[in-house]
């Protein structure tokens, strides 16, 4: 049976990618996706071979033929999103920031002057790497459908592991607690949370962990900088502990993660034998029995 | 009107939070009591954790409209399914079911167009809180924070901003990070964006993604390179290629690392730290009087 | 009875689909009479709800059981809302047919 994880953390920047990329090393018959799809970065440590590559559609945005418009203004009063604006010769335009390509307009305007246009800016690659295969994406900037995204590069993911018979998923998550992370924890059987000692890492936590105790999953939580702050390295334990996440170990501030990161190489390859890695094999271990 | 900053960040932890908390300190101190700070990252909200004396004066539920379907009229006719671009609505006329799923509706009012036969009312759904609070100087800070669970964040933004609207003479805001449509919502109508990165791959990499964003969206910005000297020189390359201008270089330090980790505004007590942001101000100043 | 079988293609010799909500075809299977009717999944090619929209499909034929690999968390509950079987199938790329032979115990 295929089993799933997502890496998560609430807050951006606590170390999630590049311990990830690390559990790459020790991780047998594995196939990774990045579903932190607007600021994708496992690909970085990864140096994948693209072979191949899809578009994938994004959402509609609204245009109005300004030959056609008469001005009657229909489109602009029914619009929730104010992205219908008069332009100085008295028609109407779309601001395309504000649309979200409800269609509506399209459907009340009177003279069929309004259309829409299907954003095609959106990008999902299936690569080879030296740990397996990656699926992930590049995502247009300011596009929406992030979720829809997350849901696509996954279920590619399963159709690979379903035909080339890999037994476990790793999906590198986004950041927050928004659509792009529930769409990466639909169906999933395991999450390690990467914890990070500050007073908005453990903020950041308490949000992550209420969201993710409605699913049935295994949790596990790993604590990066730890020794940044000693005290709420502490608070983060015993949060941890008291959810029933199981601790696979605790990672202090270390340069080398962005040393590996600069070299294009995970913290496994780069300091082998460090008390670093020791704990991230650990993490598999736990994770992975 | 106000003058509107923004903080953005492609990648999140590169201290976005600490540049607006610590900017909002320097503008009131040196340049306008009448600034107020707007927490964008509905998903995280961690300014409030910046102020330790901070009072709550107002909250407000953030709700969305999400119409229901009144059964007893519904003739299952499938207009509002054929309308609505989310496929949020589920219409089964043999069974005679009908419903709409709230995490999938934009709130557009398509459906109720559709509907002939007066079988949708819309009903307030909560996906957030609004939270403005005194916090001892300036104008205070007001909050939007995302329900967990919600994945509405675009309309928690958008009902904040609204809020903050004309509030205050500066208005500065925290956006969340990424490049996504919540993005674009929070950095939207701004005057000046600064963008935090720190010098890594990863930091370059996003950030070159949310430059071609702001570019697209075609507002001013500056770049703050943040934990200096860690990493290697390939962000400074980009900037000077690309023609960016760096506002400032806030080195990394172990000791800052330590005081940000507890929720301190560190321009308040270190005199040597509060001068990058004044340096900041001084830049968008010069920006403001072109 | 009715049971419905994700099908990769249009006829037995098309192998099962593990996914639900995105699945090519469905293979209505009348259980008494062994005769098959295979419908194309409208919802494949849909950019979200595809699960919903399957399910939906599933009600409106009057099936009371479904075969497939996989069922998402919306479709779940709808067609428990329903009263509707689901069957995992762990075994990939079985034949319809197989299936067929096994429900129908020939």
């Amino acid at each position: 049976m295929i089993r799933e994880l997502t890496v998560l953390s609430g807050k951006g920047g606590t170390g999630k990618t590049s311990i990830t990329a690390a559990l790459g090393s020790f991780a047998k018959n594995a196939i990774f996706t990045d579903c932190d799809v607007d600021a994708a970065d496992l690909h970085l440590l990864f140096n994948p071979d693209i072979l191949e590559t899809h578009a994938f559609e994004g959402g509609t945005k609204a245009e109005i033929d300004p030959d056609a418009c008469i001005g009657c203004g229909i489109c602009q009063d029914a619009c929730r999103f104010d992205a219908i604006k008069r332009t100085d010769h008295g028609w109407f335009e779309i601001d395309s920031l504000h649309c979200e390509g409800c269609r509506l307009c399209e459907r009340l305007c009177p003279e069929s002057a309004i259309f829409s246009i299907r954003s095609m800016n959106n990008q999902w690659f299936v690569s080879d790497t030296r740990f397996g295969p990656l699926v992930h994406a590049r995502m247009g900037p300011g596009e929406e459908n992030s979720g829809k995204l997350v849901t696509t590069v996954r279920e590619k993911a399963r159709e690979i592991a379903r035909s080339k018979n890999y037994n476990i998923i790793i999906n590198d998550g986004p950041p927050g607690i928004g659509c792009p992370v529930i769409a990466s924890l639909a169906g999933i059987h395991k999450i390690l949370l990467v914890a990070e000692s500050s007073e908005s890492g453990y903020h950041d936590l308490l949000r992550i962990i209420e969201l993710i105790s409605k699913y049935d999953v295994d949790i596990f939580g790993i604590i990066n900088k730890f020794d940044v702050n000693a005290g709420i390295s502490e608070r983060i334990v015993s949060i941890l502990q008291s959810n029933n996440i199981k601790i696979t170990g605790k990672i202090p501030f270390d340069k080398k993660f962005v040393e590996a990161m600069v070299q294009g190489k995970t913290i496994s390859e780069y300091a082998p034998g460090s008390a670093i890695v020791k704990v991230i094999r650990n993490t598999w271990e736990m994770i992975s029995s | 009107m106000s003058f509107k900053i923004t903080v953005a960040s492609g990648k999140g932890g590169t201290g976005k939070t600490t540049v607006a908390t610590n900017l909002y300190w320097s503008l009131v101190k040196n340049f306008d009591n009448d600034t107020l700070l707007v927490d964008c990252d509905v998903e995280e909200p961690d300014d409030l954790l910046f102020f330790k004396n901070a009072i709550l004066r107002s909250e407000v539920k953030v709700t969305q409209a999400v119409p229901e379907i009144n059964t007893s009229k519904c003739t299952y006719c499938r207009k509002c399914v054929e309308y609505c671009e989310y496929n949020a609505i589920t219409v089964i006329p043999p069974v005679q079911y009908a419903s709409i799923a709230p995490d999938l509706c934009h709130s557009c009012g398509a459906c109720l167009y559709a509907c002939q036969d007066d079988a949708l009312i819309e009903k307030d759904h909560e996906i957030g809180l609004m939270s403005g609070y005194d916090v001892g100087f300036g104008k205070g800070l007001l909050e939007g924070r995302l329900k967990i669970g919600s994945a509405a964040q675009t309309p928690v933004i958008r009902r904040v901003k609204k809020e903050a609207l004309d509030a205050a003479s500066v208005i500065l805001f925290d956006a969340p990070p990424g490049t996504s449509c919540s993005v674009v919502t929070s950095v939207l109508d701004a005057d000046f964006v600064i963008m935090v990165t720190e010098p890594t791959p990863f930091g370059l990499h996003d950030l070159k993604i949310a430059v071609e964003l702001i570019r697209e969206m075609d507002l001013p910005f500056g770049v703050v390179i943040n934990k200096a000297g860690l990493g290697d020189r390939a962000v400074y390359d980009y900037l000077e290629d690309e023609g960016i201008d760096i506002l400032e270089e806030i080195p990394f330090n172990e000791e800052y690392a330590r005081k940000f980790s507890e929720g301190m505004i560190l321009s308040r007590i270190d005199k040597n730290y509060a001068i990058h942001y004044q340096k900041i101000i001084r830049k968008i100043l010069e920006f403001k009087q072109q | 009875m009715k049971t419905i079988i994700t099908a990769n293609g249009s006829d037995v010799n098309a192998t099962l689909d593990p996914r639900f909500g995105r699945c090519e075809f469905f293979c209505i299977l009348d259980e008494e009479t062994g005769e098959t009717e295979f419908i194309e999944n409208k919802a494949k090619l849909q950019s979200s709800a595809a699960g919903t929209t399957a399910a939906e499909t599933v009600i409106e034929q009057g099936v009371k059981k479904v075969i497939s690999g996989d069922f998402g968390p919306k479709a779940k509950s709808l067609l428990d809302r329903f009263g509707i079987q689901m069957v995992i199938l762990k075994d990939e790329g079985q034949i319809i047919a197989n299936v067929i032979n096994s429900i129908t115990g020939k």
